[in-house]
């Protein structure tokens, strides 16, 4: 029942203060207005503007009777106005209190936070690629559509499929657009069927994924290796499953040794075998999925293959499907005919197609920055790119073990998974020891993920590190290893892990005041 | 003459007459960490045991509360709904969810006492 | 390769330091008949300026909307975003930064997104909203769901006033269980009565607004019959800047807005990535899905920003979440935030006045070439066009003139016949007297 990390989400806060004033900024700062050298304070947009002012010179509107229907606004909206000066520093200011890629290391397990080539950028603006109109006739733009063709084929390349969804907005929502065909081809053979079996280390979006689409699921232990357990995986297969969903390599950095056999599983009851495909990054270029066969995948376009991860998105999430359930993919999709390239919309042109997912085409500006990115590498550098990942992920595991605790045994693929068992008896957490890494300048590991494990502490470097990076990455995280340790029994200072961050913009916040009383926007002081 | 049993998932139901009242256990609250949000279910829903009663949410996690016995639901503690932080200080008293009409009193039968939860509570650590 | 940093020595030291013999050893699980031996079948690396040269062949192959007079709408609309805007998401701690986990060392991210969320509940008159999600049209899918989940009913009511990309993607998403969603057909004669439609297991009426043949309407009325079949009202908003000159819908009694941010600071892009917006009311927020930024203090007692109420989403919640989504559209919504901040109030009702003042002097110059008639009463920036002839075909060939005329009916409506004469033609502060010139002189000529 428990999800059992619940852990502290409430600092000791110092006594009643605004929390927004100058003198709250000063005193923790030890400053007049709380800056402090090049880390600036920056208070709300709204606070800043005033009436009246704009950082944009429009010219008169024309004079023109009004067809609104009666409908005009009435009233203020109460938006902040600023000239442009004013708007640049604010949002040059709020950049600077951001950790990101270009500034150092993410060793965020299953993220695939890997440098973002400029490059791609400087594509995605050339007029005729990022200002295009998606409703513009097909015959004027038959680049775009070109563009998108070819990216489907190093994708179906890539994982070995016959056929790829180009639409999908995100991983999860590839994730939807999978579990959606097939159950669109359970439903095409009179067969719908009620269960999905999902490992218990699966992300959660691949439960949240099943049930919206009407599924029950059905969790599979791991085995003591970490592995999915293939016994209790054929005790749970019957004909009234739909799919399996694993994530290969899974959560744990492992590859499935068992795959083949779970698709022969799934396979015989007349199941399909649904991949999460967000650490393609360890086997792309060694392994086809394709050749151990899956009927559908979906790939991050932002962790594998570079798009930014923009604080939050956007992301692009491409799947492959197998023979078995390319006819069932959404629409729209590009087509080759001849020299010209066609987008087919139509449903009747596509009559077992589930349907569209999203509005237009899919994620351009990702499929010209993912394509940029796999020219860029080629064949051979793709190739390079899965061994780098995966050497990096197990020169971490193994310039650590002694003094860190790993979940498993043996090499793993790209990302090392560490459990909590070395800070037992020292009064440290997996949070208290992320959040020191913050004072060292680093940004956590993926924490408490997956659930399999107890504090788990997963490590994914990527292989656009230098050695030279990942090294003083060791460096810190064995100090601090060695520092939690030290802790045991009442020894060390727990505080300065306890305590931590002290040396971030901000220190630890009050998740649980934000849970219990939400404020979610500005409201005008009265 | 009030009854208590515990569960395997950390509830208790306190048992007078042909009424229960349902709560979790204050181990079970400490594990969660600070409750934000309790989702109570509707009066007059009935429930088998082992369906979900209530949903507990704290910030990072969110946790299922099942009916420990069958019955009909015929009280919701709105005080938890209003004011969370109760889950957390009086789990065990002012922090219940729900009372519930017992359909089968002998499912009782199968659920721990005080010292066997205890015992149970001390097996995991 | 420039982008893979180790080189042969690294490698050697790290596989040193690991004990294994090879890289190869590292993939010992793989079973033996998946092992690539080499590299497949692809064009192998390339520099910098091959590979540009490659894209600039392909954007070569595009007809661009900056170049031409360009009258497209649709959903997606060709504004003017300021230079600071896209110099600004460029910045390294903006473009390269991870979701906000860590709210220490975020709070740039997530103190743009409350001021996001913020604006976006003030231009839709609504209480709350969430901090983004992909598009306008999953964001109405994900809106009927909520609508479902909400008042625990199985079906929701589709305008045919609703752009067919988000009546498709709600049927797909939110029909997906239960079939429950009924789309009703493009209502040419603005008879549609929607209100007819309600009943005990009504979830919800969707409508959009402006609708997207461009025609506005009082939804006062229609909300209160909704309301009072214990429905929701959703409201749709595809051209963003519309409120800028309109009543919000919140103001009209609707309990869920949904809207394309497109339109503020996020280029065409041929479709994608695009910014979806979602506001409802707060009694109604435990329900809503997508990320949430709120406000809180540290240890310090010092004023910051958190993501919140997690425990809806897929990470916590799993099977039970209120929607499997993960990803915002971050960079998309920053973008949005920053015009919206240069124009401020002032700029952006002024560009809604400019986008309609220019509507109406093109509307009222088509209108008067014969032959074409102007379907719509009222507008915004869009309006519909209804031709003597097939309207794709008039597209294309004022394409073959460099004008890029519009939005043909039968590209949005291709099983329906009565839609093939139409014609959805966008104007906004972009279009200048030359391109009405150029658009009027040829489309005449080609309707003669």
């Amino acid at each position: 029942m428990l999800n059992r990390q619940g852990r502290a989400t409430q600092p000791a806060v110092a006594p009643s203060t605004d929390p927004a004033a100058d003198a709250t900024f000063a005193r923790a700062a030890g400053t007049i207005l709380g800056h402090r050298g090049l880390d600036h304070e920056e208070r709300l947009i709204f606070e800043l503007g005033e009436d009246g002012r704009t950082g944009v010179d429009l010219p008169e509107p024309p004079k023109v009777e009004s067809r609104l229907g009666g409908l005009a606004r009435q009233g203020g909206i109460g938006l902040p106005g600023l000239a442009e000066p004013q708007v640049v520093r604010h949002f040059v200011r709020l950049s600077r209190r951001n950790y990101a890629i270009d500034l150092g290391l993410y060793p965020l397990g299953s993220c695939t936070m890997k440098h973002n080539p400029r490059l791609n950028e400087k594509v995605a603006r050339l007029s005729g690629l990022g200002d295009i109109h998606p409703l513009q006739p097909q015959s004027t733009v038959q680049g775009a559509l070109e563009l998108i063709e070819r990216l489907a084929g190093w994708i179906m390349t890539l994982t070995g499929m016959p056929a790829v969804a180009m639409s999908p907005a995100a991983g999860a929502h590839g994730e939807l657009c999978g579990l959606m065909a097939i159950h669109a081809a359970h439903v095409a053979k009179g067969d719908a069927r009620k269960r999905v079996l999902v490992p218990e280390s699966a992300h959660g979006t691949n439960p949240a994924t099943a049930a919206l689409c009407g599924y029950v699921v059905d969790p599979v232990p791991a085995t003591a290796d970490g592995r999915i357990d293939l016994e209790a995986f054929r005790a749970k297969l019957g004909p009234d499953v739909a799919a399996v969903m694993l994530t290969n390599p899974n959560t744990c950095g492992l590859f499935e040794r068992d795959v083949i056999a779970v698709a022969e599983g799934i396979h015989s009851v007349g199941g399909y075998f649904y991949c999460d495909g967000a650490n393609f990054n360890a086997i792309v270029g060694r392994v086809r999925p394709g050749d151990l066969g899956i009927d559908a995948m979906h790939l991050n376009l932002h962790k594998t293959f570079s798009t930014p991860h923009g604080g939050g998105g956007p992301g692009s999430g491409p799947v492959v499907f197998s023979d078995a359930l390319k006819d069932f993919a959404p629409l729209p999709f590009v087509r080759r005919e001849g020299d010209a390239f066609r987008l087919v919309e139509d449903l009747r042109e596509a009559p077992k197609s589930f349907g569209r997912m999203k509005g237009y085409h899919g994620q351009m500006g990702m499929f010209i920055r993912a394509l940029a990115y796999m020219m860029s590498h080629g064949g051979d550098g793709l190739r390079q790119v899965a061994e780098d990942a995966v050497l990096a992920a197990n020169y971490v595991m193994a310039s650590l073990k002694d003094v860190m605790t790993p979940s498993f045994d043996g090499p793993c693929m790209h990302e090392a998974l560490f459990d909590d068992r070395f800070l037992k008896d020292t009064g440290v957490t997996t949070l208290d020891f992320a959040k020191a890494m913050i004072d060292q300048g680093f940004h956590p590991m993926t924490m408490y993920f997956p659930l399999v494990v107890h504090g788990a502490l997963l490590i994914e470097p990527t292989e656009t590190e230098s050695k030279d990076s990942i090294d003083r990455f060791v460096l810190v995280l064995r100090g601090l290893a060695e520092q939690a340790i030290a802790c045991r029994d009442g020894g060390g200072d727990p505080a300065a892990f306890t305590e931590a961050p002290r040396l971030a913009p901000r220190r630890r916040l009050d998740e649980t005041r934000a849970a219990r009383t939400p404020v979610l926007r500005w409201k005008a002081p009265v | 003459m009030t009854r208590i049993a515990f569960t395997k998932d950390h509830e208790w139901i306190s048992v007078e007459g042909d009424v229960g009242t349902i709560g979790i256990t204050d181990y079970a609250q400490s594990q969660l960490g600070d409750i934000v949000f309790v989702d109570l279910p509707e009066t007059g829903k009935t429930v088998a045991a082992g369906d979900e009663a209530a949903v507990v949410e704290s910030v990072k996690a969110a946790s299922e509360i099942y009916a420990p016995v069958s019955g009909e639901i015929v009280a919701v503690n709105d005080a938890v709904s209003a004011n969370p932080v109760l889950v957390n200080e009086q789990p065990e008293g002012d922090g219940w969810f729900v009372r519930i009409k017992l359909s089968n009193p002998a499912e009782l039968d199968g659920l721990m006492d005080a010292a066997a939860y205890k015992a149970f509570v001390e097996g995991l650590s | 390769m420039r982008y893979l940093p180790l080189t042969a020595d690294d490698r050697a030291a790290m596989l040193g330091v690991i004990g294994a013999a090879s890289v190869d050893e590292l993939f010992a699980d793989v079973p033996g008949p998946a092992r690539l031996d080499g590299p497949l079948d692809l064009p192998p690396h390339q520099g910098e300026w091959e590979v540009e040269k490659a894209f600039r062949a392909l954007a070569g192959r595009n007809l661009s909307p900056s170049e031409v007079p360009s009258f497209l709408g649709a959903g997606a609309y060709r504004h003017h975003i300021p230079a600071s805007v896209d110099h600004l998401i460029q910045r390294s701690e903006f473009l390269t930064s991870y979701t906000p986990y860590q709210p220490e060392i975020a709070q740039g991210t997530l103190q743009h997104l409350f001021e996001f969320q913020s604006q976006v509940a003030l231009l839709t008159g609504m209480e709350v909203a969430n901090a983004s999600m992909y598009d306008g049209a999953t964001s109405c899918a994900e809106a009927v769901l909520m609508a479902k989940r909400q008042t625990r009913r199985s079906r929701a009511i589709l305008s045919g006033g609703l752009h067919p990309h988000y009546r498709d993607c709600t049927r797909t998403m939110a029909g997906f269980v239960d079939h429950g969603v009924e789309a009703l057909p493009l209502d040419l004669d603005g008879s549609e009565d929607l209100a007819a439609h309600l009943g005990k297991d009504v979830a919800c009426v969707v409508v959009q607004y402006p609708d997207v043949l461009g025609r506005v309407s009082d939804l006062t009325a229609l909300a209160e019959a909704v309301h009072a079949a214990g429905a929701l009202l959703i409201v749709a908003v595809t051209e963003i800047v519309a409120l800028g000159a309109l009543q919000p819908p919140g103001a009209m009694g609707a309990d869920i807005v949904v809207a394309e941010g497109q339109s503020l600071g996020v280029p065409l892009s041929f479709g994608g990535p695009y910014v979806g917006l979602f506001a409802t009311r707060e009694k109604f927020l435990r329900q809503m899905p997508g990320r949430l930024c709120g406000e809180t203090v540290d240890a310090d007692g010092r004023r910051g920003y958190v993501l919140t109420l997690s425990a809806r989403e897929q990470h916590i919640r799993r099977e039970k979440a209120t929607s499997n989504i993960c990803t915002n559209a971050g960079l998309c919504a920053l973008a949005f935030s920053i015009h919206l901040s240069l124009l401020g109030e002032a700029g952006y009702v002024r560009l809604a006045q400019i986008n309609h003042g220019k509507a109406v002097q093109a509307a009222e110059r088509l209108a008067a070439i014969p032959g074409v008639t102007l379907v719509n009463q009222g507008f915004f920036n869009e309006f519909t066009l209804k031709l003597p002839k097939d309207a794709a075909a008039v597209v294309e060939a004022l394409a073959g003139k460099r004008i890029l005329a519009g939005v043909p009916g039968a590209r949005l409506w291709p099983e329906n016949p009565a839609a093939a004469n139409l014609l959805l033609v966008a104007v906004t502060e972009l279009n200048d007297d030359g391109d009405v010139d150029a658009l009027v002189a040829a489309l005449a000529a080609e309707v003669k």
